[in-house]
């Protein structure tokens, strides 16, 4: 019985991630555009874009291989599953024990992985230029989210994402400065991994970044639509990552009654819309660096990380 | 009084000073590191006003008061103005990558916590990583100073130590206030003979531009 | 019983090896000596990974009247030789058969085919070798079987020099290990490995063993600083023997050191698991980035090897710093982590070569810059080496994840460390091995990339064909067992548990029995990974999501030109190599890793002169220790030329000077 509850919780909230995702999207984009004074696209846009882009028909360059047709499959697979692995609106999910954080972290690395070979397969530079840089970005941002997940975990007592919002959840967590130095470095770290501004700019393949965009631009249609939504996939994981570990006020804990679940679920649209409204204030408030900037920025991440797990590791030796 | 909360809370503006610290080595240009340096000043007065708060020592808000006035508004606005007045709103170079001094700034802040914590074994919990803490935002202070060659860095660099400083005397359970005072205005007079210094050096600043301009033509090295 | 059979296998490897050299110019013996190498290796496997699964059959020992005449030679089966057995025999094995096929393009088999099996062999004795004098035998038979085959193609440029200083390392290493049992046998002379157990040396003294094991051991398993042979010998020789020679010959030089240091030592202290830890996180990110800066396929994976024996000594540190604390249970999970990445490593290592080398045959090429496009005209190749590539990037649902995830669970247990310099070194350590699985991930995007995707390079790539059926199985195994490794760890890391309990007086707990085949190596809280379902949800959701949008989308397909956002451009130079895919890397940490400095040579305006870009790289600990060590040599040996041209009188006087000053020394000496 309570298994039955427990997978029917996972099952709803990987629909719910699938389903709000492009949204919170789409709530990014028409906010950015108030703040800049247009009239913006309509909030269901990114819905649009991906049916019209599923009717479509694929056109695929000469050279392309089976890679590049796989590719968007796996991309989008190997997110939804990370993203299933994360609590939303509740903790207990059946499938948290498959994997913990480190085994998200590294999944994202597999999505990327086999993206940034599509990138490759057809031979243009365009992709070229898109996977090099994609990776460059990767190998620092990479090891500063494993240095914030060494932290979260050191301090739970548990790499499982599940145990660690359980934790902090709970009462014995105080105002550390671990937790400080680690929710600026996971920002920074979701900033990059989602080619955010001053990153990457979402909104255009043209500009000289040339990092996620370039690496897709050879894709069409369905293939296409699925790259989008595993894209708009990720940057609500990583909204999910900072709220249940840092914002888990509200969190439905498993065992508890339905309208604890409903209640989880409104405070989780509420925390999705917060951080999409401090996502776009700060994407219009900057401007993009230079790409050899982009390491600095990173390593500083990843210094953050390193910080915070190495105070850690101190302050449990009393 | 001394409540867990009120604790994690001063323990948190020391933590944050590093932070700061950090940032401010991360800054590489000159009205962004101003900025940060007001940011700084903000941080500890704000955590020498919480001390008072919590050890109940009044003298400490004046403390507070004139590291708010003096560091985060009024040698922010100065120095603000005297970059506008060389002209030298422009990328500060530091002397080894922004990468390395970042890793030199996390080993400085390993040695000040391995310093600290065997040393004061006896002190409370948290006040000994508050005076490790401060030890760090001093030594990554000094590393600002060596690892820049800008003049106006060197001296947020000294300022900053100066933060430092302050972090661990109010966190030792009260400082004289004169001291404070004096400190202060030792600082001031600094910035005052540094200002000189710089007016005069402008000149200098001219043919190191001229330099990196050389260097600079093709490739970066 | 167990032990005769493996001492059966290992003279059935010698007789072929003689047997070769007689037969070496029949165009059909190679066919003979790899099948021969096949039985024998798939027979030594049967049996070790039976004596590892079966522990009642280990623990045989044989003295056999061989080598020294008051010692004999000594040959005991233990866990640790057996898992290593397996190892080993499991490389030996696809390498035959992968020579099988290989082997038909070898143009000088003469050079080859007597030391394969020899090597083969000669790998197999040292881990059976139970004193001093076998084991040194047998390591030297080792490196000199290894350095024939690397001078099997010496007419090759570079392949002389690779092989000069292979040897000069190798003996180095030798001389090293050879001072460390000198040291255990202590003035007593107890040469077997059970004398030594029973002698604890002093501390100091043990201290120099670790030192010089570290050198010796260290050498051969290719750790920074001493990795500098590593990167041209690997390459020069035929490719399964590459395979052989980094997948596996760094394993037995792994179990050298753990053999000296985990098992005959004695109690280790805390900075040796300080100071391997160390070693081991400088050498995996500087292995991962010298292979990112390479463009010759087989150098690449060669720098790729000193990398995982980063990870693997990253492994062994923690387990010995857990050790000396007293923390069994999380020494043996140190332990079962870098146990399982030599696993690991040989499997994918060796594969990866096996790739490398199909593609060389095909093409004639090793130079990425060369190649590309072959995905088209390999395709079974391409998928082998990509799930190889995937494997050693440490992605999940694959092997070279789970060790890694391993090693990370060690290193969230060290907080309860009690040394300082540990506290500080452990998370370093840790973000040192997040960088070099970052960075790795980035490296095999570049090798498969750049070699199997894109368009041909050169004409050699386009018209290359698929290899044969043999290197094709063998390809087909390794990667099939790579898989399997991370989907199924829990059977992997229970086979270890008689290794760890020997080593480290614990295990890590049994993982068969617990639902899902999740493994959960501390505790059901704390964490747990299950590859399984990871594998099968990732397939269901991307075929569940292939047969929606199939179904009721769009299934239409149109090939036409690439879009290349409006320009595309036929010549496949336009294409980004794998210099300009490394490049963002090379300027993020070249400047410091490796002094990179590059230099713009643009043309004057209206030259037709094309522009170009030289880059300059610098191995530091080349420049640091080799070049001033090798200054000094020759000045030494630039003083000592003058003793070649003395008289008969002047000879006999320093012969005389010495007599009497070792007789002073003997009447001196207390």
């Amino acid at each position: 019985m309570a298994l039955a509850r427990d997978l029917a919780v996972q099952l709803l909230q990987m629909a719910l991630a699938l389903a709000l995702a492009p949204l919170l999207t789409g709530y990014v984009r028409k906010l950015k555009a108030h703040l800049l004074r247009r009239q913006g696209p309509p909030l269901l846009q990114p819905y649009r874009d991906l049916l019209r882009l599923l009717r479509k028909e694929v056109v695929l360059a000469h050279s392309a291989s089976w890679v590049f047709r796989v590719a968007p499959y796996l991309v989008f697979a190997t997110t939804w599953v990370a993203v299933s692995l994360v609590p939303t609106f509740a903790t207990g999910l059946v499938f948290s024990y498959a994997a913990d954080l480190i085994a998200i972290v590294a999944l994202l690395g597999s999505a990327r992985f086999v993206l940034a070979l599509a990138g490759l397969d057809v031979g243009t530079s365009f992709g070229g230029i898109g996977a090099s840089r994609e990776m460059m970005i990767a190998s620092l941002a990479e090891p500063a989210m494993l240095m914030v997940a060494f932290t979260l975990s050191l301090m739970a007592g548990s790499t499982q994402l599940s145990s660690v919002a359980a934790y902090m959840h709970g009462p014995e967590v105080g105002i550390r400065v671990s937790l400080a130095l680690a929710l600026v470095g996971l920002i920074m770290v979701a900033i990059a991994e989602n080619a955010r501004i001053p990153i990457d700019n979402p909104a255009t393949h043209l500009e000289l970044t040339m990092v996620h965009e370039a690496m897709i631009l050879e894709y069409s249609g369905r293939h296409l639509a699925l790259i989008e939504a595993a894209s708009f996939l990720k940057l609500l994981l990583y909204v999910s990552v900072i709220a249940c570990v840092f914002f888990p006020w509200g969190i439905a804990v498993s065992g508890q009654g339905a309208a604890a679940y409903l209640g989880g679920l409104a405070l989780y649209v509420v925390k999705l819309a917060g951080a999409g409204f401090a996502l776009a204030v700060f994407e219009t408030a900057i401007a993009k660096m230079r790409v050899f900037r982009v390491p600095d920025f990173l390593g500083a991440a990843l210094m953050l990380g390193l910080l915070a797990t190495l105070l850690l590791f101190v302050t449990q030796a009393r | 009084m001394m409540n867990p909360l009120a604790l994690d809370i001063a323990h948190l503006c020391a933590g944050g000073l590093v932070l700061v610290s950090f940032m401010l080595l991360y800054q590489d240009r000159l009205t962004g590191l101003i900025n940060i340096f007001a940011v700084h000043a903000l941080v500890v007065s704000f955590s020498v006003a919480w001390q008072a708060y919590i050890q109940a020592a009044p003298h400490l808000y004046i403390t507070a008061a004139i590291a708010l006035a003096i560091k985060a508004i009024v040698i922010p606005m100065a120095l603000h103005r005297i970059i506008v007045r060389l002209g030298i709103h422009r990328t500060i170079e530091p002397v080894v990558g922004i990468g390395q001094t970042m890793l030199a700034g996390i080993g400085l802040v390993a040695l000040s916590i391995m310093v600290m914590l065997p040393i004061t074994a006896q002190a409370g919990t948290l006040a000994r990583e508050d005076l490790a803490f401060a030890l760090s935002v001093i030594l990554l202070g000094l590393l600002m100073m060596v690892s820049r060659r800008n003049a106006v860095s060197q001296v947020i660099g000294f300022m900053s130590i100066e933060n430092g400083l302050i972090l661990a005397a109010t966190g030792a359970k009260g400082m004289p206030l004169v001291v404070e005072i004096s400190v202060a205005f030792s600082i001031l007079v600094a910035l005052i003979v540094i200002g000189v210094f710089l007016f005069r050096i402008r000149e200098r600043f001219e043919t190191v531009d001229i330099h990196l301009l050389h260097e600079h033509r093709g490739e970066r090295p | 019983m167990a032990l005769q059979a493996l001492l059966g296998c290992i003279a059935l490897l010698l007789a072929a090896g003689v047997a070769a050299i007689a037969a070496a110019r029949r165009p059909a013996a190679f066919r003979f000596v790899y099948g021969v190498s096949l039985a024998a290796c798939a027979g030594a496997l049967v049996v070790a990974a039976g004596a590892l699964l079966v522990p009642e059959s280990l623990g045989g020992a044989v003295t056999l009247p061989l080598g020294l005449p008051w010692l004999g030679a000594h040959f005991r089966l233990d866990a640790l030789a057996a898992f290593f057995l397996v190892v080993l025999n499991l490389g030996g094995a696809a390498a035959s058969l992968y020579g099988l096929g290989y082997g038909a393009h070898e143009e000088s088999p003469g050079r080859v085919l007597p030391f394969f099996p020899a090597f083969l062999a000669a790998m197999n004795l040292v881990v059976l070798a139970h004193d001093a004098f076998s084991f040194l035998f047998s390591w030297e038979l080792m490196s000199l079987c290894s350095w024939a085959l690397v001078m099997a193609q010496h007419r090759s440029a570079g392949n002389a020099r690779a092989a000069y200083v292979y040897l000069l390392m190798a003996s180095f290493g030798t001389l090293a290990l050879l001072l460390a049992f000198g040291l255990l046998a202590g003035p007593a002379g107890g040469y077997t490995f059970g004398e030594m157990r029973a002698a604890a040396p002093a501390t100091l003294m043990a201290a120099a063993v670790l030192a010089l094991a570290l050198l010796g051991a260290g050498s051969k398993a290719g750790i920074v600083p001493l990795h500098v042979w590593l990167p041209l010998a690997h390459p020069a020789a035929p490719s399964h023997v590459s395979a052989l020679m980094s997948g596996v010959m760094t394993k037995v030089a792994v179990y050298g050191f753990v053999r000296i240091v985990f098992d005959l030592i004695g109690a280790p202290q805390w900075w040796w698991g300080a100071l391997v830890a160390a070693i081991g996180g400088v050498t995996a990110v500087l292995g991962v980035l010298h292979a990112l800066m390479e463009h010759d396929l087989k150098r690449l994976l060669a720098y790729h090897t000193v990398e995982n024996i980063g990870i693997i000594f990253i492994g062994l540190g923690l387990a010995l710093a857990f050790g000396a604390n007293g923390m069994a249970a999380a020494a043996a999970l140190g332990l079962t982590a870098a146990l399982f990445h030599v696993f690991n490593h040989s499997l994918f290592k060796s594969l990866l070569f096996f790739g490398a080398g199909s593609v060389l045959v095909a093409t004639g090429e090793r130079d990425m810059e060369k190649l590309g496009g072959l995905i088209h005209r390999m395709p079974r190749t391409a998928l082998l080496f990509l799930l190889g590539s995937a494997a050693i990037s440490a992605l999940p649902p694959f092997n070279g994840f789970v060790s890694e995830w391993l090693t990370f669970q060690a290193i969230l247990l060290s907080p309860a460390l009690p040394q300082w310099l540990l506290k500080f070194l452990v998370p370093a350590t840790g973000a040192a091995l997040a960088l070099s699985a970052a960075l790795a991930a980035a490296c095999f995007v570049k090798a498969f990339g750049v070699t199997f995707l894109g368009r041909p390079r050169s004409a050699a790539a386009r018209d290359a064909a698929e290899t044969d059926r043999f290197s094709l199985a063998a390809m087909a195994a390794l990667a099939a067992l790579c898989v399997l490794a991370g989907i199924l760890p829990g059977y992997v890391i229970d086979a270890l548990a008689p290794v760890t309990e020997a080593l480290a007086g614990a295990h890590v707990p049994g993982q068969r029995h617990l639902d899902w085949l999740t493994i959960v190596p501390v505790a059901q809280s704390r964490s747990s990974y299950n590859g399984l379902l990871l594998f099968f949800f990732i397939a269901l959701a991307a075929g569940l999501g292939a047969e929606v949008i199939h179904r009721w989308a769009s299934d239409k397909l149109r090939r036409a030109a690439p879009w290349d956002c409006g320009f595309p451009d036929p010549s496949p130079a336009t294409q980004y190599t794998a210099g300009s895919f490394s490049q963002p890397i090379r300027r993020v940490f070249g400047t410091v890793v490796f002094r990179a400095h590059e230099e713009v040579h643009l043309p004057r305006p209206g030259s037709l002169a094309p522009a170009r870009l030289h880059v300059r790289l610098r191995d530091l600990p080349w420049d640091a220790v080799y070049v001033p060590l090798a200054r000094g040599v020759d000045a030494l040996a630039g003083l000592l030329n003058g003793m070649q041209f003395l008289t008969i009188r002047a000879y006999l006087t320093l012969v005389f000077g010495a007599l009497i000053a070792l007789l002073a020394t003997l009447a001196i000496w207390p």
